[in-house]
């Protein structure tokens, strides 16, 4: 469904991704996994389009995308939880969660089904996002993304900075939006979720792909040495 | 009675102040561009209306039916053509090319239309008032001038907190590289939001024209007073824009009411009390800062 080849990205002379590969079928999971800086968040703006590679293709269902803006991708489907979660400070939750659904696709995701997916967000509304913790700054993110009815969910970091409990929440909310039928495309610095959420993983090491293979058949050596490159 | 009358004379003279400064509060809200060609575009826009009405034959108000939305199309094109390249190369490249738009403005207006002093006519409303008690009236062009304030600024409140592209326009001035990944093309956003504000200004540049002379020359000294209403209401508050609009208006009234030369000084000093005493405006919330 989505495939990107031999994708090199640069921030000016730094080169942070080489020559990576990558596919998602249709209603698959997939992780991408590495230490910090290994270029996995490079590699999901690089997808979104808010990095433009220096070589390589990225097609989506068919549709060659890499010439296309950020802008343009998303009404295709290409939907990201940045890093950050990145929410508007002067518009309330409700508002942020209305802009997903601004240039996104028809489908089954509408404000309610997002608010039965977050109950706890139903108290805040009418909060201005600014006023948020962590976990329900993270639940509007990924609600706001879900409003666009996506094809491809990519979502970036989504434990950072969580207490385990709420990110064991937002984590439980994933298992509903696979079955809705969207693809997932998930980075994740705690391996044990990854490994846990996804069908099947892949270790970016250095911006180059170190490891790609099913999650229930992988060792943790495999990952300890795609992970570190010992 | 003369100070009463002083002080309301200057709340409505505050409403045109008001609707001046509306569209250099919206591009500074959205964009962080400061328009330095604001008072220069208004006298543009007056010009226009001069134009048409040389030719034509047309009352002030019927000009405002081409000269609102040919001043907002200019706006939409400047926003794209000029000052999205300027964004590009940093805060301070679209404030240069403000400063160049409003020299070649000048120049240009001399060309066309010479140095005189110009009027719009205002016609019977420019001259009928509302008597209010023996010794208090106000004319109805003031009046008219407050109240489409109000509505301009009510509108825009409005539109900017209800419907899905005002929802957009606001969320691009939090973070413009996040509503590209919404699906949300932040050039285009920039560009309604210019024409918005040119529009706004050319109502008020019309407006001003029926109140008093211009020329082409007197832009920046108009431009002074968008700027005055805008810091003292507080930036980025649309309702702060009105109520700066309203002091400064007094101000001056209330100026001219000691001595006619201290009308414009007044004014002055109270935009430097409140930048001294409230930096962050009269009206901007608690905490907020400049």
């Amino acid at each position: 469904m989505i495939s990107v080849t031999s994708l090199d990205v640069r921030y000016g002379d730094a080169q942070v991704l080489f020559g990576v590969d990558l596919s998602v079928a249709e209603g698959e999971t997939l992780a991408v996994i590495g230490a910090n800086g290994a270029g996995k968040s490079t590699l999901l703006k690089a997808i979104a389009g808010a990095l433009r590679p220096a070589r390589g293709r990225i097609v989506l269902d068919g549709r060659d995308v890499t010439g296309l803006p950020a802008h343009r991708r998303y009404p295709l489907g290409i939907a990201l939880v940045p890093e950050g979660r990145r929410l508007f400070p002067s518009l309330t939750v409700e508002e942020n969660l209305r802009l997903g659904s601004y240039r996104g696709r028809p489908g089954p995701w509408r404000l309610d089904r997002v608010y039965e997916l977050f109950p706890h967000l139903v108290a805040l509304r009418r909060r201005s996002a600014a006023l948020l913790s962590g976990g329900e700054a993270q639940a509007v993110a990924i609600g706001r993304a879900l409003l666009g009815n996506p094809r491809l969910l990519l979502l970036d970091e989504v434990s950072l900075g969580l207490a385990p409990i709420v990110v064991r929440q937002l984590y439980a909310a994933l298992p509903t939006v696979i079955g809705a039928g969207t693809t997932v495309l998930i980075v994740e610095q705690d391996v044990g979720l990854a490994l846990a959420a996804a069908d099947r993983v892949q270790c970016l090491l250095e911006g180059r792909v170190a490891l790609e293979a099913p999650s229930a058949e992988v060792t943790r050596e495999a990952v300890t040495r795609a992970y570190f490159g010992v | 009675m003369t100070w009463v009358n002083a002080v309301l004379q200057g709340i409505l003279l505050g409403g045109l102040y008001a609707l001046f400064a509306t569209g250099l509060s919206l591009m500074f809200g959205v964009m962080r561009i400061v328009n330095l060609a604001h008072g220069d575009l208004s006298v543009l826009a007056a010009f226009l209306a001069f134009a048409l009405i040389d030719a034509f034959a047309l009352s002030s108000f019927v000009t405002l039916i081409v000269v609102v939305p040919a001043m907002a199309v200019l706006g939409y094109l400047v926003q794209r053509l000029l000052l999205e390249r300027g964004l590009r190369a940093g805060p301070l490249a679209p404030l240069v090319v403000t400063f160049g738009l409003s020299v070649v403005l000048q120049n240009a207006l001399l060309e066309a239309f010479s140095p005189d002093s110009r009027a719009l006519p205002a016609g019977a409303l420019g001259t009928a008032s509302l008597q209010l008690t023996e010794s208090l009236s106000v004319g109805w062009f003031a009046v008219l001038c407050l109240g489409l304030a109000v509505a301009v600024l009510a509108g825009l409140q409005l539109f900017l907190a209800r419907t899905a592209f005002g929802r957009a326009m606001r969320a691009t001035s939090d973070d413009r590289e996040t509503v590209q990944l919404l699906g949300i093309d932040q050039r285009q956003v920039y560009a309604v939001a210019t024409a918005i504000a040119f529009a706004t200004l050319a109502l008020a540049g019309v407006l001003f024209g029926m109140r008093t002379t211009f020329d082409p020359s007197i832009g920046p000294a108009r431009l002074i007073f968008a700027f005055e209403a805008v810091i003292i209401g507080g930036l980025g508050s649309l309702w702060g824009t009105l109520a700066g609009g309203v002091v400064l208006g007094v101000a001056q009234t209330v100026g001219a009411q000691i001595s006619p030369a201290y009308a414009v000084l007044a004014g002055h000093l109270v935009f430097l009390a409140v930048l001294v005493l409230r930096p962050q405006g009269i009206l901007a919330p608690a905490g907020s800062r400049p």
